[in-house]
């Protein structure tokens, strides 16, 4: 590193796989997105934590009630139009007072190439609203463990249902460089 | 073709407190209901579509005890797709079994399309669950119980019913009261 170099981003993705580990999360149901990468990979590489890649985001949702009735933690992690796949789903943690915890890469916001992120994108929060599900969105990559952290323990020692919506910004967005990559 | 009520009575009977129960929305958590309310089963009275994958949640929390998914045809036709996540993930002591009656029979016995060509156990083969079968007879009806119960998992059995309805026997329907016996009987 030289003194020109740029200060190091902070690494959110390790940041939240420390949070989660020191939340005791113990299953992650997942459907990918360009923006969790990373975090995925970290998590998978730690010992004790199942990672479950579902066929669709409601199934994350459910995972996560059985995981509690069973005596453990669990994340759901989608992007944001997984939103959009999910809120019947949401009745279950919602009726029986169960906690959630879900991390959400944003889509459809300022950067975005593929106008069929927008809709759910932009229809997200009020979706989660309306299903009684906590947002806390966080566009500072050193905020994101500290954020997961608060989130994880007011949902789970305090049974609600909370999501951590990262911002485009922070995550990033994949442009179209050409045949054979997507953005989607 | 099977009763249900008959079935499900035998699928949970000495049930004892290892066999966790989740049984999806409608006619089969009324059946099981009907064999005997218990602190370890879940009944849902929604989230269609969502009892196989809070089985497998449940499964991996509780890897000591068998966990058992009691649903319907067309519940678990909402669901397909959970059947490949249980297939990646293979827990040993989880078996999903499916009461067939190729009918929604909970919203007035409307056909569904395991009568039109879907076969639940056949998805459920090619999801990658290594041990599945059909049965629709009650002479094999104790074979169906035991690959539920107690063979090495995932395991995936449909079971082909009557379409008949029954009385309704219904389990208590406040979800946090549902989720709270649950888990203090498990002692989590
Ligand atoms: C998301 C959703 N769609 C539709 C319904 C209505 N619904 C309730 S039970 C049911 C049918 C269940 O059929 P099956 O699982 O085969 O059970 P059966 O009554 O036939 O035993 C339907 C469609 C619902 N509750 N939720
Ligand atoms: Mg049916």
């Amino acid at each position: 590193m030289t003194d020109t170099d740029p200060p190091a981003a902070a690494d959110w993705s390790a940041d939240a796989v420390a949070a989660l580990r020191a939340l005791d999360v113990r299953q992650i149901a997942y459907v990918p997105d360009a923006g969790l990468t990373r975090f995925l990979d970290l998590a998978a590489a730690e010992d004790g934590i199942a990672m479950i890649s579902v066929a669709t985001e409601e199934d994350a949702i459910a995972q996560c009630c059985g995981a509690w009735l069973g005596g453990q933690r669990a994340l759901a992690a989608m992007q944001s139009s997984g939103v959009g796949n999910i809120p019947n789903m949401l009745s279950l943690p919602r009726v029986c007072g169960m906690p959630l915890l879900m991390l959400v890469t944003m889509r459809g916001e300022p950067g975005e190439t593929n106008p069929w992120q927008e809709s759910t994108g932009r229809a997200m929060p009020a979706l989660l609203d309306a299903m009684g599900v906590d947002l806390r969105r966080v566009e500072d990559a050193a905020e994101v463990g500290p954020a997961l952290a608060q989130a994880g323990a007011d949902a789970f020692d305090g049974d609600r249902r909370i999501c951590i919506q990262l911002a485009q910004s922070l995550i990033g967005f994949k442009g179209f460089h050409g045949a054979g990559e997507s953005d989607a | 073709m099977l009763d249900r009520r008959a079935a499900v009575k035998a699928l949970l009977n000495n049930r004892g407190e290892n066999l966790l129960v989740v049984a999806g929305l409608g006619a089969p958590a009324w059946d099981c209901t009907a064999a005997g309310d218990h602190d370890l089963t879940f009944p849902l009275w929604g989230a269609m579509g969502g009892a196989v994958p809070i089985g497998l949640g449940l499964a991996i929390a509780q890897p000591d005890r068998r966990v058992l998914v009691v649903t319907g045809d067309g519940e678990m036709l909402m669901g397909l797709g959970s059947l490949t996540a249980v297939g990646a993930r293979r827990p040993a002591n989880l078996a999903i079994v499916a009461l067939d009656n190729e009918r929604y029979g909970e919203t007035g016995m409307q056909r569904s399309n395991t009568g039109r060509g879907t076969n639940l156990a056949g998805v459920a083969k090619a999801s990658g669950i290594p041990v599945v079968a059909t049965v629709g007879s009650a002479a094999r009806l104790d074979e169906a119980v035991s690959l539920a119960r107690s063979a090495r998992g995932p395991v995936f059995v449909t079971l082909k019913i009557d379409p008949a309805a029954h009385d309704l026997v219904l389990p208590p329907r406040d979800g946090v009261l549902l989720t709270e016996r649950f888990r203090a009987a498990l002692g989590v």
